[in-house]
């Protein structure tokens, strides 16, 4: 059977989350979308910050592959011209016809451009596209003076705009008497002015705009009252104009003033047509906030898909950060006496005006507004949406508790599940709450990823991060960074501490600076910071019982319980003799022998007993501690380079080996890999190490931070065209601010996610000794590396080390004989395990 | 059980033990843990098996405590179990059995029957 076909008409905001909501729902129904914007969905809440950088790509709502994807067809730049509802077939700009078995509007508004003489002029502009944003910043470059018609919130927006431009003198012209007269009362409007002022905006109220004067292009305006003002740009944000033309001319019923009429299911007076946002007018009403346009758009998704739902009159609340200045309004904000108590609070001093509107009984709050400080706003709306019974005091909620108690109403905890904390979206605490308890998010990107939660405009972020943070707490998950029960410190600080105090000991600097007996987590962390600072012998008495279980024995234990042995073979590059040593050793104690993924070799299935004298021959053959079980260095990888290779530009092998050499041994808060490729053909597969090495034509290219695992990452380019002596004085800084900074067991990728200002503040760190630490870390990294020892040659040459690799104390000489092994393919391998 | 009904096994001498740590003590095809809780001079013996996936590991795990709960972790998969109950404190449905010790002359004696 022919799927039925979809045709949504425009690509805004709203159409854009029609599509993801109906493709979240079903893979059915064919659905093609028309825009007539050149681009696709983009983000208008936010246009005003294509002016502070933010690019279109920036405010774009989807991937360039989204709609290919969800196999949705988009056609860009390619307006419906015209309906046929008859044959249901819709006309458009290229020629073309389709045929829908349901149409869908979403063609959103136009800006409202009142008709007043001379509109047609030169420098005059609309505010609503990233087109018309484009004429603007133009146009902007030859104008002194520019006003705006429109005391609204995108009028103010669009002044802000023009100030980002350069214009210094800006006027804003309001035909009311007060500035967002839809949110804010004529006291909020004061405050409101008075503060705008201050900024360098003229604020024009009671102005009836007459005419636009000049010859050809605008240089003043003038006023029904007679008065006149110089102007060399206009722009007009004096409100919205449904676009209806279409359903208009193909006989759909609109309203007087504009709108396609639709009931509570979205649809108009066609069955077959439906129309959602900011062209739809329901009950009389249009709704010009992204909020409600959302939620059209789910309730057609959902009855699309045989479910039943129905859009009712929707909380307009909004709060907004204009030129840096709160404004926010919510709930019934107009309501005035007798009708309720009005608790109102001003501080011209400080530019701050709050309104509350409380029920005659005290019990709930109704609405209200705020300028110049909204941080109570997403508590005071959800007070007043979820009729949350107010404190004795109302008053607290706007001026806080005083005589130093907690803060009034009680915060998120109080808030019923049901409460809808991010309205663009339709998430309510419960839903946030689970995505946390059940969705195992943990932190705020996988909330956001889950729950889609503060992904409309934003506004909802502070409460969704308090209420992630509040369920994490209550689940005994919370990560305050200290590293466990016996040290209240994070491990930078721990790390600081100890080389201070000049601690060479877990037992001392429990005794020093944490408390109780330690634990598997404070150990091995305290461990690995003594193995950083200091470099001796991890198992020299009293800290080897504080190593992570392969650090305890220098080796790594397998299932079953026996160890695996890897050499250092640094850069990959080994001798036909040292290769025939490995075999011979192999043989000799009965090990299970493998390449690794960093061009080694692993010996598997030693018995604790053998430890020390399979390494005794080993290094009698020349070699050293791969420190495979360490969390440090394990191996620089290399391809074949110069030396061979026909590509080749550098000897990578000889690079890889003086890298791998440098910085043997070294502990950090988790292991780090490396890799030099020869040239940009990468068989290393720098890109993907801790710190990866590429081979330019000049010098060397140095790639940090990436890695495989399970969440494989790219490294990112640090610095180009290095030469060796520079590439290595990089690494150096880089190792050392890693070491010193990172959290326990995080690999560097997970360490530059966390960075604040990301690879941008590394380069700054490393290339330009922006926190002037880089001699210091040259200083101690050089310490490091010449009092570097193979710790296995120090463990054999050392009997009360040696002593403990046995299995029994009261019989040295016999091994676990626990440990169970199979054959396979001619070797041995470990038993399964003996429980599942 | 009372102390003079257990079989005493002579396990080793104290200065064989391990500091803050654990060995592995013999008993014919048993294998009994023994630590040296040097830090709270006190003395425990478990079974070496990780109850977990069974395997001879516990003697090679880090010692230390939970709040006043002296405890092991075993290497393999850091399962942790009481020093004192046998008790599993990573909320899993199983326990280790626990020993008496006692040190005499400088010898650490283990118990082999069991605390119950």
């Amino acid at each position: 059977m022919k799927e039925p076909q979809i045709i949504v008409i425009g690509n805004g905001m709203v159409g854009y989350k029609f599509c993801e909501k109906l493709r979240s729902k079903t893979s059915s129904f064919n659905l093609i979308v028309f825009g007539e914007e050149p681009r696709r969905a983009y983000d208008r809440v936010h246009l005003s910050e294509y002016f502070n950088g933010k690019t279109a790509d920036d405010l774009s709502l989807s991937t360039e592959n989204w709609y290919q994807e969800q196999n949705i067809t988009l056609f860009l730049n390619n307006p419906v011209v015209k309906i046929d509802r008859e044959q249901q077939k819709v006309y458009t700009g290229n020629g073309l016809d389709y045929t829908y078995d349901i149409l869908v509007f979403a063609t959103g508004s136009g800006a409202f451009v009142p008709n007043i003489p001379g509109i047609e002029k030169e420098g005059v502009f609309v505010y609503r596209t990233i087109e018309d944003l484009d004429l603007i910043s133009a146009y902007a470059k030859k104008a002194k003076t520019a006003s705006v018609i429109g005391g609204g919130l995108l009028g103010l927006e669009a002044a802000k705009a023009l100030i980002d431009l350069g214009i210094d003198k800006t006027n804003i012209i309001e035909f009311a008497p007060r500035l967002m007269p839809r949110q804010i009362d004529a006291a909020g409007s004061d405050m409101l002015k008075s503060k705008l002022t201050d900024l360098g905006l003229q604020i024009h109220l009671n102005k009836n705009t007459s005419n636009i004067e000049g010859e050809g292009k605008i240089t003043a305006l003038k006023f029904s009252d007679d008065t006149s003002l110089e102007a060399d740009m206009l722009v007009i944000s004096a409100g919205i104009k449904p676009r209806d033309e279409l359903a208009k001319a193909c006989g759909i019923e609109v309203g007087a003033r504009g709108g396609i009429v639709v009931d509570e299911k979205m649809q108009t007076s066609d069955p077959a047509i439906f129309a959602i946002g900011e062209c739809a007018l329901f009950e009389g009403m249009i709704y010009g906030l992204v909020a409600p346009g959302y939620e059209m758009a789910e309730v057609l998704a959902t009855n699309l898909c045989a479910g039943n739902k129905s859009f009712s009159s929707f909380d307009m609340s909004t709060k907004l950060k204009l030129i840096g200045i709160d404004v926010a309004s919510f709930g019934d904000n107009f309501i005035t006496e007798p009708d309720c108590r009005t608790i109102i609070f001003e501080n011209k001093h400080k530019g701050v005006y709050k309104r509350i509107n409380v029920s005659n009984d005290g019990q709930y709050l109704l609405g209200g507004i705020l300028i110049g400080d909204a941080s109570a706003y997403n508590m005071l709306l959800q007070t007043a949406i979820n009729k949350i019974a107010l404190p004795e005091d109302p008053e607290e909620l706007i001026l806080g508790a005083r005589g130093g108690s907690e803060p009034a109403g009680a915060g998120i905890t109080s808030l019923p599940d049901s409460a809808l904390i991010c309205s663009c979206e339709g998430v309510s605490k419960g839903d946030i709450c689970a995505s946390v308890t059940d969705g195992g998010c943990e932190n705020i990107d996988d909330v956001k990823k889950c729950t889609k939660a503060g992904t409309g405009c934003g506004g909802c972020m502070p409460m969704v991060k308090d209420l992630l943070n509040h369920t994490l707490k209550s689940q005994g998950k919370y990560i305050k960074n200290v590293i466990c029960e016996h040290f209240n410190y994070s491990r930078q600080e721990l790390y600081d501490l100890i080389h201070i105090h000049e601690l060479k000991s877990y037992d001392e600097v429990l005794t020093a600076l944490g408390e109780n007996d330690g634990c598997e987590v404070c150990k091995p962390l305290v461990s690995s910071i003594l193995a950083s600072l200091w470099n001796e012998m991890i198992l020299k008495k009293g800290n080897d019982v504080a190593q992570d279980s392969n650090d305890r024995f220098l080796a790594n234990i397998q299932k079953g319980g026996s160890y695996s042995v890897v050499p250092r073979i640094p850069g990959g590059e080994i001798t036909p003799e040292k290769l025939i040593v490995i075999g011979e050793v192999a043989k000799k104690y009965n090990l299970y022998t493998k390449i690794t993924g960093g061009q080694r070799i692993d010996l598997f299935g030693a018995h604790l007993n053998d430890l020390p004298v399979i390494w005794e021959e080993l290094i009698a053959a020349g070699f050293e501690s791969g420190h495979a079980y360490g969390k440090g260095l394990r191996t620089v990888k290399s391809c074949v380079g110069s030396t061979w290779c026909r590509f080749g530009l550098h000897d990578s092998v000889s690079f890889a080996i003086r890298i791998e050499e440098r910085y043997r041994g070294i502990r950090a808060p988790h292991k780090f890999k490396s890799a030099v490729s020869g040239c940009i053909r990468e068989c290393a597969e720098a890109q993907s190490k801790d710190f990866g090495i590429i081979a330019t034509e000049k010098g060397w290219n140095l790639y940090v931070c990436g890695n495989g695992g399970s969440k494989p990452q790219h490294a990112l380019l640090l610095a180009t065209d290095l030469d060796s002596e520079t590439c290595i004085k990089y690494i150096d800084r880089f190792l050392m601010f890693y070491i010193r900074t990172a959290d326990p067991l995080t690999r560097t990728a997970t360490w530059l996610n966390k960075m604040e200002g990301g690879i941008d503040y590394l380069r700054n760190v490393i290339v330009n000794d922006s926190l002037g630490m880089a001699k210091q870390w040259e200083h101690e990294i050089e310490k490091l590396i010449s009092s570097y020892k193979c710790e296995w040659k120090e463990a054999v040459e050392n009997p009360a080390i040696r002593k403990r690799f046995s299995h029994f104390v009261n019989a040295p000489e016999e091994k676990d004989p626990s440990i169970e092994f199979v054959e396979m393919r001619g070797q041995k391998r470990t038993a399964e395990w003996k429980i599942v | 059980m009372t102390e003079s009904t257990n079989n005493w096994l002579a396990a080793c001498r104290v200065e064989d033990a391990v500091e803050n740590g654990g060995v592995c003590v013999k008993h014919g095809e048993e294998q009994i843990a023994l630590f040296y809780f040097t830090r709270r001079n006190e003395w425990y013996a478990t079974q070496n098996e990780c109850p977990h996936k069974k395997q001879m590991a516990l003697s090679r795990g880090m010692i230390g405590s939970i709040t006043d709960e002296p405890k092991v972790a075993c290497p393999f998969h850091k399962k942790t179990f009481s020093l004192n109950t046998g008790e599993c404190l990573s909320g899993d449905e199983c326990a280790i059995k626990t020993y008496p010790v006692k040190v005499e002359n400088g010898t650490v004696y283990v118990g082999t029957v069991p605390k119950s």
